[in-house]
């Protein structure tokens, strides 16, 4: 392998690493709050792609242009499945932890269905960002815009995301909240503001993910459940809960699937991050920033 | 009354823990429940706070009432309690879990107004802001839990055995701070099982037994009851 192609695979998946951690961190986020998995958190991804889909062609504005909408409307997507679904699903007497795992399985399929009926299955395309189709010509290393925009765009909600957790009251809230649930009354807050909030930060990030994924990315109903399962891979590596881990693990899979896709026929390009995963739980079942 | 519980009765599974409870606590009154193990003295006072739900009676701060109210909503409106096991936020900073207790006067422009208070009672705190909670020792986080309480602005403290599990001469700290607290014009609710030492900071005390309430009157009173003397100071 020469330098030139090393250094395109690095930046390749780097690129691709950085978006997954946004996708990924939402869910981080909602499990390290409240032990709750969403396993329609790839729903929620393509969902944001078919927003931002659906808003570019009624508006023909630029689909970057059009991301905060997205992320709004996510957030309140999120919100409203928690205040909706996941806050009965957590009143179950019994066998709480499944009745979780169908509730948001359920939402995901109901999610699903109802895209089909109202999009279709065909695959689409948003059609004309500026970026669309544009590639970087880095001393020979090709790096497409869409992928350096959405690894930038990861970079900045990770940063917004850590002085949100560390400077805000809200993102104290958050920690407290995680630290100990029953405790937070104590001090006056709600905690079921707190988890309806923390689904909608949770929902708004992987809309963000979804709007940047939609500008290079094919739009269709079941898109969500092969990313959902890279995101499900990355929290585990990255330490459930942990939104740091969330960042450094997504970087790992997406350099771990880019060398891959190098060795292997492109069919099997993700049997390296399964392979990794694998080992991590045998290794460190808590991820590489978890806590047990 | 500022406090006034009637006829509370709450049950766990089925069994009764505390049984036709009724106490009053009156503004700036030191008030101390006592009792053995198992009394219900954690349960009356969680279902003062809103952690547990009464099976039946009724609880008013000021004439109105609290009893069905959710837990942070009764903080809001005046009660700070302060558990026996404390319920800090142990991963977090002491100066984060200070901030904390003032989550509900976020808005307002002297937020940290009760810190100076906070600090000239329990000045070791203000060594340890960036420690995290949960290295603290236990009668710092006594201290840090007190705090918290205090950051709320309550009119009401309700405190759960503050004395547990600490060293003897701290002890004695937390007393003299109860007392200096009270003088700041909050009102003070004890559960302890430190009979001696809480009748002689309290105005009237209770005594709970098996969930029942046996015995009531001014601390100096029972102080002298033959009783008491024999079955809780040991005497």
């Amino acid at each position: 392998m020469t330098a030139q192609a090393l250094a395109q695979v690095l930046a390749s998946g780097l690129l691709m690493g950085l978006i997954y951690a946004l996708i990924a961190v939402g869910l981080s986020l909602i499990f390290g709050l409240m032990d709750v998995v969403n396993f329609a958190h790839g729903e929620f991804l393509m969902l944001a792609m078919y927003a931002t889909f659906g808003l570019v062609v009624l508006t023909h504005l630029d689909p970057i242009v059009l991301m905060p909408v997205v992320v709004a409307l996510l957030f309140v997507l999120g919100g409203c499945a928690y205040l909706g679904v996941v806050r009965f699903a957590m009143r179950a007497k019994a066998n709480q932890g499944m009745v979780q795992i169908f509730a948001t399985f359920g939402l995901a399929i109901l999610l699903q269905g109802a895209a089909q009926y109202a999009f279709g299955t065909d695959y689409r395309n948003v059609p004309g960002s500026w970026l669309g189709g544009r590639t970087l010509d880095a001393g020979g290393v090709f790096l497409p815009w869409p992928q350096i925009f959405g690894a930038v765009v990861s970079l900045a909600a990770f940063g917004g995301l850590h002085l949100l957790m560390s400077r805000t009251d809200f993102g104290r809230a958050l920690e407290a909240t995680r630290e100990d649930q029953g405790a937070v009354a104590l001090v006056g807050i709600d905690r079921n503001r707190v988890f309806a909030l923390g689904w909608g930060l949770g929902a708004a990030l992987v809309g963000l993910a979804g709007a940047v994924l939609a500008v290079f990315y094919y739009i269709h109903p079941q898109v969500g459940a092969s990313f959902a399962l890279i995101a499900y891979v990355t929290v585990a590596l990255g330490g459930f809960g942990s939104v740091g881990g969330a960042l450094v693990a997504g970087i790992v899979v997406g350099l771990v699937e880019a060398f891959t896709a190098v060795i292997l026929p492109p069919a099997m390009k993700s049997v390296g991050v399964y392979a990794l995963y694998l080992a991590v739980v045998f290794v460190r079942p808590q991820g590489l920033f978890g806590r047990l | 009354m500022l406090l006034e519980v009637r006829s509370l009765s709450t049950a766990y599974s089925g069994l009764l823990a505390i049984q036709d409870i009724s106490i009053d606590v009156a503004e700036n009154e030191i008030v101390v429940v006592a009792g053995a193990n198992g009394a219900g003295k954690s349960t009356l006072l969680k279902s003062i706070a809103g952690m547990e739900r009464p099976r039946s009676g009724s609880v008013t701060l000021d004439g109105a009432r609290l009893d069905g109210l959710p837990g942070h909503v009764i903080t809001q409106k005046g009660v700070a309690y302060v558990p026996e096991n404390k319920r800090l936020f142990p991963r977090l900073s002491v100066a984060d879990n200070l901030r904390l207790g003032s989550y509900l006067h976020r808005a307002a422009a002297d937020r940290e107004a009760p810190l100076e208070r906070v600090f000239a009672l329990f000045p070791r705190l203000k060594e340890r802001l960036p420690q995290r909670a949960g290295t603290l020792s236990g009668g710092e986080q006594q201290m840090l839990a007190i705090g918290r309480a205090l950051m709320t602005r309550p009119r009401l403290l309700m405190l759960d055995e503050p004395s547990q599990g600490i060293m003897p001469k701290l002890v004695d700290e937390i007393f003299d701070a109860i007392t200096t607290i009270r003088a700041t014009g909050v009102t003070i609710l004890l559960v302890e099982q430190r009979l001696a030492e809480s009748l002689s900071i309290a105005d009237r005390a209770y005594v709970l037994q098996t969930g029942r309430l046996i015995l009531q009157g001014p601390a100096a009173n029972l102080r002298d009851d033959p009783e008491v003397r024999r079955a809780y100071l040991g005497l």
